[in-house]
């Protein structure tokens, strides 16, 4: 099993890097990511702290978390929001049915969410006849293609305008081709405007839940969260139950980060602010709101220290635009709902270690994603301790899958390199025929052949440093 | 249900307890932090950047800005909570010739006629934003959520004296920490994306066009 | 910052740099000297560990960094030629030791851990002088020292001590050049494609040669240009203080 799975990555990636257009779209659209961000931090000390802050806040919040969970219940509960509790994307699906089919449900309108994504929620609903049509435009876009998004924040990165434009002459009804990025977006809006209106229900994420005053943040630019979550009678809330904080001001230097490190944004155009249905004496919002908490993985990544910073994440998607590996291969080839760093760390821990360790090794551990993230998840250092795990079963640790990429080949090469490394006799002999034959080593060998498909092979110096110096003992101290 | 709740919330407590929090230093936060004048202008800087409108208005010719505007526009129909003492106020006066339209009853009555012949609603709000620009609202019973959202057109009463320094001090001076209504929000412009080939384009699903008339009631 | 006397102070090839690139360990050690740094070379150094570490195979990594410790049992600074090794023996030693019972000896040696361009401006303050003609050269930053070990303009702070060489940037500078120790061979496509667009983001900047702080860097992107045909030199930066201070 391992063996198939350790060069998952390594294919789609080896085929993504094959397709100039996929290479130029991501290569560009990380560029501008990259360089809105730096603009919205011209002061590098400054953006130290709002970052330190925002981890500071973040830890607190997950050191609390079993406890902020209840009072986010008991303060959305008060509100007239309906919470519920899943374990598994299974029960997780399996409630947002429940709740749509109480109230007769068949179209909904989706703002965006990546947990529903990792539900596989549409697809879910789909097969019970109930339609959910995305509508942020990225997720729209993708939508009528059928598939998945590449990017965390802009699920439609990949697609060119003309793609788009072809796309939606043939899917929308009445539409001509253009490709005016202004067109196209009218000819979405007229289109949606329509389902919302039409809608029986909306499904939303989360960005943030605070737990205080059970209010439930939603950051967004397009206005099709306000859509779902206002318009229809039913609204469906759903989030990872690593999204609450305790109190509003804390939300405050984490949305401040979040747009910034996103879209390099100083705000989005709205901020949302959810603590209730339709309140009394309120002509519209929903008259239900339902809140769905999902574990799917997260609290057994809770029980472990070091994995536990996993959780702070915010879901900016400034890992994967300053990841040289994410950069050149796009979203698609990591075949997980996360991609990038984040979701290098993330879907391994909930899938299984060993079951995607291809994910573990398809990083230089360059450090990039450490480097940007808001609340200083130490991406690499989780990458190694996982690539651990997947290789070794430690009894104290609980990461799912732990060992089951453990290969016979490796460990002995390992072995192999250790035995030779605490004997410097022997691998000093070993160094000899290296410095005095290492060019005779053939290009086609196995590993050897990996490196010069791209560069000439490394031919090892005639002498090495620690010859030469034993050759120089005895003229210094 | 309830099992699950249970098994997580067990799963979560067995937990080793996690050491004492790293400390927390918002000055970064408290730092951004402006002269009244100044505030107005940095709000002013930051909305219009996102392609934000603003009229200029004194504390008592206001409404006739609005009038103005809506006539040379050509608007026909504007919606507005009658709830409100400012909406109630531009009501009172109102000589212009779009149809006011008041709305004071539960949408499901007029819903349709409120996507596709409505093309302006007006709010008021609760103050702005000088970091990044922005205003906020607090739609209710009196000015209901889909004002500021369904009519291609939103135009929005801004007072000078309401603008605070940031988000995260308004949450402390407006109470938003202690208590929300059902619904609260924080807009900086007219609706946009960047999902096609990240170009911006503007008028998504929410408004096409932000109207700020921003009273000047400072001093 | 210098000493009153002469000290003494350990070097550790790193095994990249002992079998690829002794000129440039050479180099560092001559520096050193010249700074009035009395350098012992204790015998039986082969690796830091490190490759064994980024697998998750901790106990061979311990295995062999213990052996590695023991060679430097004096209270001296341990300086290396590389940035990547410098940040495992710092940074990273005290977790593989973490509750061993070698903890506070590993600890002790951890603190003692320099990369040589570090040593040579933060703790010799040295002023070079340059005696070569005018070059155009370009600087890679190694991911590992930047990021890992945390260098902070070292290097840099020592070639702009060189009236005579003119450092023109990469345009992406700080990206990895995709070697990443086992990446390299682990993801060979997507490596190939950073080295790839390294070097020819190298032979852009009309440099005639591109310096590092890192072996693994230097092997990597030398064999890509190579393969290329490109006249640009790759060299490790010890070698090419060493060459513009004195005559050639």
């Amino acid at each position: 099993m391992h063996a198939e799975t350790d060069i998952l990555f390594r294919e789609s990636a080896a085929k993504a890097l094959l397709d100039p257009h996929l290479r130029a779209n991501f290569r560009r659209a990380m560029d501008g990511l990259i360089t809105k961000r730096k603009a919205q931090f011209p002061d590098p000390a400054d953006l130290q702290e709002l970052r330190h802050l925002s981890t500071a806040i973040r830890s607190r919040s997950l050191l609390n978390l079993p406890a902020l969970l209840v009072q986010l219940e008991a303060a959305c509960t008060r509100n007239g929001i309906q919470v519920h509790w899943a374990e598994t994307c299974e029960q997780a699906n399996q409630l947002v049915l429940d709740i749509l089919q109480a109230q007769g449900a068949t179209r909904l309108v989706k703002g965006k969410s990546m947990v529903s994504e990792e539900m596989h929620l549409n697809a879910f609903l789909e097969s019970h006849g109930i339609e959910a049509l995305e509508s942020d435009l990225g997720e729209y876009i993708i939508q009528l293609d059928g598939e998945t998004p590449s990017h965390i924040i802009m699920p439609a990165i990949h697609k060119n305008k003309d793609q788009i434009a072809r796309q939606f002459s043939q899917k929308i009804k009445d539409a001509k081709y253009t490709e005016d990025v202004d067109e196209l977006t009218a000819m979405a809006r007229k289109v949606l405007r329509q389902k919302f209106l039409e809608a029986d229900a909306g499904i939303s994420g989360v960005n943030f839940a605070v737990a205080n005053t059970g209010t439930l943040c939603l950051v967004e630019n397009e206005g099709n969260g306000r859509m779902s979550t206002h318009v229809p009678p039913l609204h469906i809330a759903i989030m990872g139950l690593e999204k609450v904080v305790a109190r509003l001001e804390d939300v405050a230097p984490l949305y401040a980060i979040l747009t910034r490190s996103a879209t390099g944004q100083a705000v989005s155009t709205y901020f949302n602010l959810i603590s209730g249905p339709r309140g009394e004496g309120e002509k519209d919002g929903p008259q239900a709101v339902h809140l769905v908490i999902l574990d799917n993985g997260r609290s057994r990544i809770y029980g472990d220290p070091q994995l536990q910073a996993t959780l702070r994440c915010i879901r900016c998607g400034a890992c994967m635009n300053h990841c040289p590996v994410y950069t050149r291969v796009g979203g698609h080839a990591y075949e997980a709902t996360y991609p990038g760093p984040i979701g290098k760390i993330l879907t391994p821990q909930m899938e299984g270690v060993g079951v995607r360790h291809d994910l573990l090794h398809g990083s230089s551990l360059c450090g990039a994603c450490g480097e940007v993230c808001p609340v200083e998840i130490p991406i690499p250092d989780i990458l190694v301790r996982l690539r651990r795990e997947a290789t070794h079963q430690d009894p104290a640790s609980f990461v799912a899958g732990k060992g089951t990429g453990r290969t016979d080949a490796e460990d002995r090469a390992w072995r192999l390199w250790a035995a030779l490394s605490k004997r410097p006799g022997l691998y000093r002999i070993l160094t000899w025929f290296a410095t005095r034959f290492g060019w005779a080593l053939p290009s086609g060998a196995p590993l050897i052949r990996d490196w010069t498909r791209f560069r000439t092979k490394p031919i090892p110096a005639r002498r090495s440093l620690s010859e030469r110096m034993r050759a120089e003992r005895g003229t210094h101290d | 249900m309830t099992e699950a709740r249970t098994a997580i919330l067990e799963r979560l407590s067995a937990a080793p307890a996690g050491g004492p929090p790293p400390p927390e230093d918002t000055a970064v936060m408290a730092r951004r932090h402006w002269p009244a004048a100044e505030r107005v202008a940095r709000l002013r800087k930051g909305m219009e950047t996102v392609r934000t409108e603003f009229l200029e208005a004194s504390p008592s010719d206001w409404p006739s800005v609005v009038q103005n505007f809506c006539d040379h526009e050509g608007i026909k129909s504007l919606l507005y909570g009658p709830g409100n003492g400012d909406a109630a106020a531009l009501a009172a006066s109102w000589d212009g010739d779009a149809t006011l339209l008041p709305y004071d009853r539960p949408v499901e009555a007029f819903k349709t006629q409120l996507f596709t012949e409505v093309e302006a609603g007006f709010t008021s709000t609760v103050g702005g934003i000088a970091e990044t620009g922005g205003i906020l609202l607090m739609p209710g019973p009196d000015e209901p959520r889909l004002l500021s959202l369904v009519p291609p057109i939103h135009i929005a009463l801004l007072r000078a004296s309401t603008i605070q320094d940031s988000l995260w001090s308004a949450i402390t001076n407006l109470g938003w920490g202690d208590s929300l209504p059902p619904n609260a929000l924080l807009i900086s412009g007219p609706s946009k994306t960047a999902d096609i080939e990240q170009t911006l384009a503007y008028g998504v699903h929410g408004p096409k066009r932000l109207i700020v008339v921003l009273v000047n009631d400072l001093r | 910052m210098t000493a009153v006397r002469p000290p003494r102070a350990y070097f550790y090839a790193t095994c990249l740099v002992d079998l690829f690139f002794p000129d440039a360990g050479m180099a560092g050690i001559q520096l050193l000297r010249e700074a009035g740094v009395t350098v012992a070379f204790p015998e039986g150094q082969t690796c830091c560990g490190q490759p064994a570490f980024n697998c998750g195979y901790w106990e061979e990594a311990r295995d062999v960094a213990r052996t590695q410790v023991a060679l430097f049992p004096e209270d001296l600074p341990v300086i290396l030629p590389s940035g990547s090794c410098a940040g495992m023996m710092k940074n990273h030693y005290p977790e593989l030791f973490h509750g061993q019972p070698e903890e506070a000896e590993v600890r002790a040696f951890s603190g003692r851990v320099y990369e040589l361009t570090q040593f040579l401006v933060e703790v010799l303050g040295v002023q070079l002088k340059d005696l070569g003609e005018p070059i155009k050269v370009t600087w890679h930053s190694s991911c590992h020292a930047m990021r890992d070990l945390g260098l902070k303009g070292e290097p840099q702070a020592l070639l702009a001590q060189l009236d005579k060489v003119e450092l023109a940037p990469l345009a992406r500078e700080h990206e990895c050049c995709g070697f990443g120790g086992t990446f390299s061979v682990r993801q060979p496509e997507v490596s190939g494609a950073m080295v790839c667009d390294k070097a020819a983001d190298a032979e852009a900047t009309g440099a005639s040669v591109v310096l590092s702080t890192d072996g693994g860097c230097l092997l990597n992107v030398k064999g890509a240009l190579d393969q290329k045909g490109s006249p640009l030199k790759v060299q490790h930066i010890a070698e090419f203080l060493w060459e513009r201070t004195h005559a050639r």
